[in-house]
């Protein structure tokens, strides 16, 4: 994945815009935003799967939502954690989980991907869902956000809005930043020889099972860190959190913003959020019609998504070359 | 004459009752270009699939320097060092030229499951790129999408991705299949050039390039080997005559 100099400048401005956007933008929005980029970085890793293997996993939620549960149980109920040790805790336990979905994931393809993944993200759901100690269905609450010390000094209080806010910038630059290197080292030249002609990816030596393994796992890792900020965001995890409908919603921002792309699902998920937040205010009873209506739009007319729309404008100023 | 590098033992294919490949057994030499021809549905590609591992034999034996690939899926076979190239150009369309080379190159480092450093830095596989490319004449286009090429580039930018896995043995199924006369001559040419030092097993229907070529012939009839000999045995055999070359004789 090569930047050309418009998807820098592209990127440049995003995060200038990220980075700004605290000091003019009120305390709601800001708290929107946050909810966007960690559904930047979840779509991002969906799209590792989807765009650049050829997985299209309608169980990603379940990665999400498990690492959420992570966080809640790992909290105490009368303190804060430290992030050295919630992280890696809710991140292991969430790789392990893609390890094992992914072991009998990957040895099918197609229609059966597509089912096995949502079978399994339906398992995990009815466990969280019907377990009371774990809150049922209402979910759990999460009191603190996890602390970051370094020896006795707080290196970070996330329970300030802007630290928190500038917590989560950070990690989505990051995210975007090693997957872009994946991608462009070998492991990321053979899940796209997969995703183009699996089997000839095969014949010219590549035991493909092994890749599409390891990146379903790399996949769900970092879905597991979206949803360790999610939940630490909002306070708050419950089965809706690892639900079909969460993984169908994460997989229409990543179609929505462009798969194979990286940084479309980013601009998918902003897309999306803004216009369900601006359909619910002119149409509050039935923005989810209104909602409906754009994505039919989207698939019909911008098939590569906005990242697509994105590429053809740069690429029809820049015929001369 | 030494031990033959690829043994073929009693091989079949079954689908559903047709027998595609019926009890073949045939020795491939070191170092020789042996061809193997057959009428449509003799079972020739069948055959190169069980030899790459894209099908499993239903039963009988192969053997690569002694060593057993019956049962080895083709990622296997291919890191033994079997090559092969598809009837129906298959190749990565949306990749450029170097990129598809790139990738056979790559499947020689010891594991791709490298994170971190780029791809683009590591020299020896830049290398085998350049030489497989340069080989089949393609330096022209490395920058060239594959589906951009005319289609007999496509056949030998095939041939190139496979040569960067640097195999020494090399299954060709149909290189010549829809070339027009003058790519025809390259392709020969190229395949003459990679016999030097290299086995080669290979499907042909052109018979002036088959004879051209070929120190080996296998003729296949309905799954079996009807013969095998040299072109000169093979072109007065009686059987064969009367089987294939004969009619091919009257189309022309």
């Amino acid at each position: 994945m090569t930047h050309s100099r418009p998807l820098l400048t592209l990127l440049i401005l995003i995060i200038a815009a990220l980075t700004i956007f605290p000091v003019f933008g009120d305390e709601f929005y800001q708290e929107l935003v946050i909810r966007l980029m960690i559904m930047g970085i979840f779509a991002m890793s969906l799209d590792l799967l989807i765009g650049y293997t050829g997985l299209v996993s309608f169980g990603h939620a379940a990665f999400f939502g498990l690492s959420g549960y992570m966080l809640a149980i790992i909290t105490p109920e009368t303190e804060a954690v430290s992030i050295w040790i919630a992280l890696p805790f809710c991140l292991l336990v969430t790789a392990l989980a893609a390890l094992i979905i992914g072991w009998f994931s990957v040895r099918t393809s197609g229609i059966y991907f597509i089912m096995i993944t949502l079978a399994f993200a339906q398992m995990f759901y009815y466990y969280f869902n019907e377990n009371q100690y774990l809150g049922g269905s209402d979910g759990i609450f999460i009191f603190f956000k996890p602390t970051i010390f370094v020896g006795d000094i707080q290196i970070l209080n996330l329970n300030n809005p802007q630290s928190f806010y500038y917590f989560v910038l950070t990690s989505l630059i990051g995210s975007y930043l090693v997957l872009s290197v994946i991608l462009q080292a070998p492991f990321g030249q053979v899940i796209r020889g997969i995703l183009a002609n699996e089997k000839r990816t095969r014949a010219l030596g590549f035991n493909t099972q092994h890749y599409k393994l390891v990146s379903f796992v790399i996949a769900g890792t970092l879905a597991g860190f979206a949803g360790f900020l999610e939940a630490a965001a909002g306070g708050i995890i419950s089965p809706a959190h690892l639900g079909w409908h969460e993984s169908g919603a994460i997989m229409m921002v990543v179609i929505l913003g462009g798969m194979g792309t990286l940084y479309g699902p980013i601009l998918g998920a902003f897309v999306m959020g803004f216009l369900q937040d601006y359909f619910q205010e002119i149409w509050s009873a039935h923005w989810l019609l209104l909602f409906g209506m754009f994505i039919i739009f989207v698939v019909l007319f911008l098939p590569k998504g906005i990242a697509g729309l994105f590429l053809q404008t740069i690429n029809r100023k820049g015929n001369g070359k | 004459m030494s031990a033959p590098l690829l043994v073929v033992q009693n091989l079949s294919k079954n689908y559903d009752g047709l027998l595609a490949v019926d009890c073949v057994s045939i020795n491939f030499q070191t170092m020789e270009v042996h061809a193997i021809i057959g009428p449509n549905g003799a079972g020739k590609t069948t055959l190169i699939n069980l030899l790459s591992g894209d099908l499993l034999p239903s039963l009988g034996r192969i053997t690569f320097k002694d060593r057993n690939l019956t049962d080895m899926p083709s990622f296997a076979i291919s890191q033994l060092g079997i090559g092969r190239s598809y009837q129906k150009t298959n190749i990565f369309p949306d990749f450029t030229c170097w990129q598809n080379c790139w990738l056979g190159a790559q499947s020689r480092l010891s594991t791709s499951m490298r994170f971190f450093k780029s791809a683009k830095n590591y020299a020896k596989i830049h290398q085998q790129t350049e030489q497989a490319l340069a080989l089949c004449g393609l330096e022209k286009h490395t920058d060239n999408l594959a589906s951009e090429i005319s289609y007999g580039e496509q056949r030998q930018l095939e041939i190139s991705m496979m040569l960067a896995t640097e195999p020494e043995l090399l299954l060709l199924d149909e290189p010549l299949g829809g070339m027009g006369t003058s790519e025809t001559q390259k392709m020969i040419k190229l395949i003459k050039q990679l016999a030097r030092d290299r086995t080669i097993i290979l499907i042909e229907h052109d018979m002036d390039a088959v004879f051209a070529l070929a120190d080996t012939l296998t003729v296949m009839v309905n799954g079996k080997v009807l013969a095998t000999g040299t072109p000169d045995e093979i072109r007065k055999s009686q059987d064969v005559q009367n089987a294939y070359l004969g009619t091919e004789e009257e189309n022309k």
